[in-house]
């Protein structure tokens, strides 16, 4: 509630116990309430004094009961009560004129000579002798009785229904009556009604507990109704929240996390070691972010790396190969990983060159890729990728895993569909149910590694590797409710979001 | 993906059969492809050019369907409506047959000059004999040329298509390449003879054909191709001649494909012929042609090669994860338009791989395709028994990293970057903390802000030449600088990594100087007595660069030793 006043604090409620209790006492005289605006006319204050008194006995507990209400009345203007006490200009001016008259241009000197002339002159209260010797002089020409100053007067004792309103409006005219709007209190008891006053104490302490003073001391109420003062704490970004339960979910199925800090990494590994060929439109300028220093890697596993020419530009592992003239110089090129895929290559390659045993990694990392920015795309982002690499994997092992990933996630209306991507096959789309817009929709890939891409590698004929990746920032818009990912990801992120955002339960 | 466009009602009509949308999409998901919008001409252009532009434009449904990027023979109708039929078991795939000219006429000849070896060495040819064009088969003949363009041949790079009215010329042919000032032809659509200089810069224009010119711009020699009269067919990849250009009315085409990529260009005129070739009179079989090369090698094209591969049911099944008889798998895949038959060995299958299936290079392909044919969804889904311990990880060659001098690191560049914003990799975690803040600016102070996370540095022992650094980096940015506060906070740091303050075994702080910092209020921070990073009071020109206004203390450590 805001009050037209604001009372000094330390004026209400603690300088003036003797009003409190004054107003207690009317209080207590009146069965079924009185109006603050009364009580203020009883005791001969300003009102807004009274407001204050309210306000502080409502700190008080349930001492008393007040409800605000609003009131029209009339009140005098500045020129209204100078009338009432002085009397009207008219009235002013009559009561200046002795009987033998005044010269006119002495009249009008008077402080309420103008004014006063005419609407004496137009009440026909005096008359003019314009002829009169020695220049224009004013007489009275009856007695008067002056009832702008009564009915002023009436107002200024409260009584104003006793005018009519066509007076009243009158006198509006004139500038000396005004309707006010007064928001005053109906004041009742309370439950605890009492006409002297207790201090309140604020909060227990020490002191009352020891001496056990508490007993006998009141306290003031709370208000439950406000909040709490926010702790002093930190905040984590939405997307780190995100990421650690996705961390979680890889760990409790039994995932080793990738080395993913390479962020710089070659288009050997990048593109040729996954059977991506160099004329592959995601290997443009367009889609990727080439470096100009470093810009070529010099250092490759050499034997691998003519398996890898070998099967792009002539086959072999029971593949046709793409048949192209495959160059080391599109294979040195360094650019940003535009997929964590590289780092599997680079641990598969690992794991390969071990006797073997089967693994399942992951990783969670930066990648990036030459996007034009928008509400949904970023030149970089977060990929979540899973790995399962063993003897006999089948697609149907990677639809069951995918289930019961997505299952801790809190999706468990899944279905894939046939696509295509150059390191799997096959690929398949995993799409979930969406409740909320009623449709299925996009929320991974998944494939198995292509033959070619493996056995070049040197990992064992029989062994499978399945595997699926998927954004984090994607489930964290969602999540969040975010709709522009530049308030997400990058220094336009709204902090109040990351102040405010909740704890991250993927499931519900 | 590439997007292929179609006529719901004329597709409709081809497959024999009408769909509801829903029924429709879901025969494309069951086949990999996916009905990304039901629109139509006028929709189009309403959305793209407004209201009054769509005035008159046609209405009729047209679906646009995402198909796969590496199935090139489903970028057309004929195509798509081929491809489904055999899958729902409503055709059978055709077989596509090369033929020589009727008559015992001599084929059509190309003859490759060796200047072609440096701008653009490849070339192949075909015919398509007596085929009846409609409006709309026309418009899809461009248009499945124009698909293959963008897709295969790599925005024309790797291949150009070029068609050609045969009864407007007459071969042999003769592929070279000229300079361009020696080359003069009509080219289509034009009214008047150009040279090739001149069309350069008059495509420089052409909304179209501009992508297309830098591929020989520069090129001392500009590949062309004459007819044995000295008449142009076209100048690849840029322009086909204006005066064998085809027509509704057009009955035998000549086609040529020029090509950096020979494997390429053969899918393509594969595709473009076994496409189309259900239009001729014979469907499905194509006129021959020869190709000779400088050396006098003679070949002949188009290949329209079958493959056989032999596979093994139980590798399907057990690849799958499915367990189909032989016999049923052999019927699932002829479903893919991929012909198969059991062969009598064992569960051996014989798989013929048609010339539409350029995609199918490994048996994993053939598998897949099998899958598909069993569907996706109804395979039963399994958990793998795969038996494995998780580990978090770890770097292993920290003692390694520490030994490095992090001073000498520079940045890594990036070449291509859209903007300036991203024109080196970060090698300092504060410019994002600084602009972060610098965003949000209304938020109430004090802000204290940190990052963990990596930067990129050239190194050269690495065999990119280029390494992560992952490090820790917090700001305080109030009315009082609050040296106090990120001082706290490393000695809080340290007391969590449990690392005591010291000056051999510890970590303490001494005075240093840094261009970042205000002089006398920046120390550098050592732990184990190596240097680790900085702390201090930001200098004030820093902080007016970043457009802010606050004192603003910070500290940006290395913390690969501690992890």
């Amino acid at each position: 509630m805001i009050f037209p006043v604001i009372v000094a604090q330390g004026e209400s409620s603690m300088a003036d116990n003797g009003l409190l209790e004054s107003v207690l006492r009317l209080v207590e005289k009146v069965d079924g309430g009185t109006d603050s605006q009364d009580v203020a006319a009883d005791l001969g204050v300003d009102h807004q004094v009274i407001v204050g008194a309210v306000k502080s006995l409502q700190a008080l507990g349930e001492v008393i009961s007040a409800e605000q209400k609003s009131s029209r009345h009339w009140e005098l203007t500045g020129e209204g009560r100078e009338i009432a006490e002085q009397g009207s200009h008219e009235a002013r001016v009559f009561n200046a004129i002795p009987d033998e008259g005044l010269p006119q241009n002495q009249l009008m000197k008077m402080p309420s000579g103008k004014v006063g002339f005419s609407k004496a002159m137009s009440n026909k209260w005096i008359r003019l002798d314009k002829a009169h010797e020695g220049g224009p002089r004013v007489f009275k020409t009856v007695t008067i009785e002056d009832t702008v100053r009564d009915k002023l007067q009436l107002v200024q004792k409260g009584q104003s229904a006793k005018l009519e309103d066509k007076e009243k409006n009158e006198l509006k005219k004139r500038k000396l009556l005004s309707e006010v709007t007064v928001k005053s209190y109906w004041i009742t008891k309370g439950s605890s009604f009492s006409t002297t006053i207790t201090k309140q104490e604020t909060e227990l302490t020490p002191e009352m507990i020891a001496s056990g003073s508490w007993k006998e001391k009141k306290f003031k109420p709370y208000n439950f109704e406000a909040m709490g003062v926010a702790p002093d704490c930190g905040h984590l970004h939405p997307l780190m929240k995100v990421r650690t339960q996705f961390r979680q979910i890889f760990l409790e199925m039994g995932f080793t996390e990738m080395p993913t800090n390479n962020f710089i990494e070659s288009s050997f590994w990048n593109f040729d070691s996954l059977f991506q060929p160099q004329q592959h439109p995601a290997r443009d300028q367009h889609d990727t972010f080439f470096i100009s220093d470093p810009a070529l890697a010099h250092e490759f596993p050499q034997d691998y790396l003519e398996r890898v020419k070998k099967v792009h530009s002539e086959g072999g592992y029971g593949s046709q190969g793409y048949k192209y003239d495959w160059k080391i110089e599109e294979a040195q090129k360094n650019l940003l990983r535009t997929h964590t895929t590289a780092v599997s290559a680079r641990m598969l390659y690992k794991l390969a060159q071990q006797k073997f045993t089967p693994v399942k990694y992951f990783s969670i990392d930066r990648v990036f890729r030459n996007e034009t920015l928008d509400a949904t795309h970023l030149a970089e982002f977060h990929q979540i990728e899973g790995v399962v690499a063993d003897y006999g994997l089948t697609l149907g092992n990677l639809m069951g895993i995918l289930h019961q990933f997505f299952t801790k996630l809190g999706i468990t209306k899944l279905r894939f569909k046939p696509a295509y991507n150059p390191y799997t096959e096959p690929s398949m789309e995993v799409f979930s149910y969406h409740e909320g817009l009623k449709k299925w929709v996009e929320v991974g890939n998944s494939g198995v590694f292509r033959p070619e891409m493996l056995l070049p590698m040197g990992l064992p004929e029989g062994v499978s590797v399945i595997a699926w990746g998927l954004s984090l920032e994607r489930p964290t818009m969602i999540k969040y409710g975010i709709n522009n990912i530049r308030e997400l990801v990058g220094h336009k992120v709204n902090l109040q979001m990351v102040y405010d955002s909740p704890i991250c339960r993927l499931d519900s | 993906m590439p997007t292929v466009s179609v006529k719901r009602d004329l597709l409709f009509e081809a497959l024999g059969q009408k769909y509801t949308d829903e029924e429709f999409d879901e025969l494309c998901f069951e086949f990999g492809l996916e009905l990304d919008e039901i629109t139509s001409e006028k929709e189009i252009l309403i959305r793209e050019q407004g209201g009054e532009k769509a005035e008159g434009a046609s209405d009729v449904v047209l679906y646009k369907i995402d198909v796969p990027a590496n199935r090139y023979d489903l970028l057309c109708l004929e195509g798509l409506v081929r491809g489904l039929q055999v899958f729902k078991e409503k055709l059978e795939a055709p077989r596509y047959k090369r033929v020589s000219p009727a008559d015992g006429g001599e084929p059509q000849r190309l003859v490759i000059t060796e200047e072609t070896a440096s701008v653009r060495p490849h070339a192949v040819a075909a015919v398509l004999r007596n085929i009846t064009f409609t409006q709309e088969r026309y418009e899809s003949f461009i248009e499945l040329q124009e698909k293959l363009h963008q897709n295969i041949c790599r925005k024309r790079t790797l291949v150009a298509i070029g068609t050609h009215d045969l009864d407007t010329i007459s071969g042999p042919f003769t592929y070279t390449a000229k300079p361009p000032g020696e080359i003069r032809f009509k080219p289509l659509s034009q009214s008047r003879e150009y040279t090739a200089a001149e069309l350069m810069s008059l495509y420089k224009t052409d909304s179209h054909l501009r992508h297309y010119l830098h591929i020989i711009e520069n090129e001392p020699l500009y590949p062309i191709i004459y007819d044995s009269n000295g008449i142009v067919l076209s100048m690849p990849p840029i322009i086909n001649g204006d005066h064998s250009k085809i027509s509704l009315n057009t009955k035998n085409i000549f086609i040529e494909c020029t090509a950096t990529d020979l494997t390429k260009a053969k899918i393509t005129l594969d595709m473009v012929v076994t496409m189309f070739s259900v239009y001729c009179d014979e469907p499905f079989t194509v006129e021959e042609a020869e190709v000779v090369y400088p050396d006098g090698r003679l070949s002949v094209y188009p290949e329209l090669a079958y493959r056989t591969e032999t596979l093994s049911g139980d590798f399907i099944n057990k690849r799958v994860g499915i367990n189909e008889s032989a016999e049923s798998i052999a019927q699932l895949l002829t479903r893919m338009c991929l012909r198969s038959e059991v062969s009598g060995e064992g569960d051996l299958i014989q798989v013929e791989i048609p010339p539409t299936r350029a995609d199918v290079i490994h048996a994993c392909d053939i598998m897949e395709d099998a899958a598909i044919a069993y569907g996706f969804n109804n395979i039963v889904r399994s958990t793998p028994r795969t038996y494995t311990v998780a580990n978090q990880c770890s770097e292993e060659d920290i003692a390694d990293k520490l030994r490095k001098n992090i001073t000498e690191t520079r940045a890594v560049h990036i070449s291509n970057p859209k903007t300036a914003d991203f024109q080196v990799a970060r090698t300092s975690l504060l410019p994002g903390l600084l602009k972060t803040i610098a965003a949000n600016r209304k938020m109430p102070l004090p802000l204290k802000l940190f990052e963990i996370s990596d930067v990129v540095l050239k190194d050269e022992t690495k065999d990119v030449g280029a390494r992560n650094n992952r490090r820790l980096c917090a700001v305080y940015y109030n009315k009082s600088p609050g040296f106090e506060v990120i001082h706290g906070l490393l000695d809080r740091v340290m007391q969590l990594l449990d690392v005591k303050p010291g000056r051999n075994q510890g970590y303490h702080i001494q005075a240093a100087e840094d261009s970042t910092f205000f002089p006398g209020r920046c120390a550098e921070i050592f732990s184990c007595g190596k240097s680790i990073g900085h702390l201090g009071v930001l200098h004030p020109d820093v902080i007016s660069r970043f457009e802010l206004t606050m004192p603003c203390s910070a500290i940006d450590i290395d913390i690969e030793p501690f992890l």
